[in-house]
């Protein structure tokens, strides 16, 4: 049974264990500017990022500002 | 000359024209645009970060320019519930440091027209949750006072559908809306033209939101420019007091010694 979970509505493996690994990866450190995260639901302040494990089905959304009306 | 400052949740405006920052033929021209209407306040949206990771943040580039002349106003653009639009104040919250935040919850893709319910609800939670609530409405004076009730901070009704140019619809209604409010009104959608954004003020409006009309106009820097003159006259026109209308016609010149009277 592979582990996935789904980043931003896309399925991946599950190949960080805590939400600051994965972010890392994508270089988006904690004190990264106008980027927010949230876990199943939940906003996941970036103090947190490193405490906060991920799990096989989690959904996490990255989201960052852009041009809007 | 009497200052006129526009407050809103405790914050002082100089300029009565907020601006978005979406459709623009690329940055620079929207950064231009901003300087020439003399906006305080952009808006953003949110969104996920694209595949090929994080780029330059918006928001980096607006403080890169302006500063802390232009603060942010970050949207819930594309929500349809109020679960997602809490969501995405939050998150907007968590990624900008602001508690502002321009609701919109809408009930219809194609016509981007607001959902009561979803955005009464959604008002109420933000209220609670510490958020200033500015929400993107409906232009129904029983829907504006039931979000001033909640505890909106300012009401923002449309004077038609997002991105339509179509002008102030009902203005009967937005005047109406603006007489009751006890928060400022803030037009918000479906201005076109400087016409549109005068006659905004002329109504009663504190302020007018707009994007399509500077962004999709074929000079958007004149046009900001235009928005931030007609913002202005039509304030003036409304603290001037307008003379009243008439039924038949008044002569304006002396009707005694009139030639072969």
């Amino acid at each position: 049974m592979s582990s996935t979970i789904r980043v931003n509505g896309r399925e991946e493996a599950l190949a960080a264990d805590t939400v600051a690994a994965l972010l890392a990866a994508r270089d988006i450190l904690p004190g990264t500017r106008g980027v927010a995260v949230a876990l199943n639901g939940a906003v996941v302040p970036a103090r947190r990022w490193e405490e906060t494990p991920l799990t096989p089905g989690d959904a996490l959304e990255i989201i960052r500002p852009v041009q809007g009306g | 000359m009497h200052t006129d400052t526009l407050t809103i949740a405790g914050r002082g405006f100089g300029s009565r024209l907020f601006l978005g920052t979406a459709g623009y033929p690329n940055q620079q021209v929207m950064l231009d645009a901003m300087e020439a209407s003399g906006s305080e306040l952009a808006t953003v949206a949110i969104r996920r970060i694209s595949l090929d990771g994080y780029s330059e943040s918006l928001t980096d580039v607006l403080a890169g320019r302006f500063g802390g002349k232009v603060g942010l106003l970050p949207n819930t653009a594309g929500c349809l519930t109020a679960k997602e639009a809490v969501l995405t104040a939050q998150l907007a919250r968590e990624a900008l440091g602001v508690d502002w935040i321009k609701l919109e919850v809408i009930g219809d893709r194609e016509l981007l027209y607001p959902d009561v319910e979803e955005l009464l609800r959604a008002t109420e939670e933000l209220v609670a949750d510490g958020f200033t609530v500015l929400p993107y409405c409906n232009d129904d004076p029983v829907t504006c006072r039931k979000l001033a009730d909640l505890g909106a901070a300012a009401v923002m009704p449309l004077g038609a559908f997002i991105g339509s140019g179509l002008g102030i619809r009902n203005p009967h209604a937005i005047e109406t809306i603006c007489a009751r409010s006890p928060v400022p009104v803030v037009l918000d959608a479906g201005i076109g033209t400087a016409s549109d954004a005068a006659l905004a003020m002329e109504l009663g409006c504190a302020a007018v939101l707009l994007n399509t009309a500077v962004s999709k106009a074929r000079d958007p820097v004149r046009m900001a420019a235009a928005m931030r003159d007609a913002v202005s006259a039509g304030r003036s026109a409304r603290l001037a007091g307008r003379m009243p209308k008439r039924a038949f016609a008044e002569p304006s010149s002396p009707q005694l010694g009139l030639i072969g009277s």
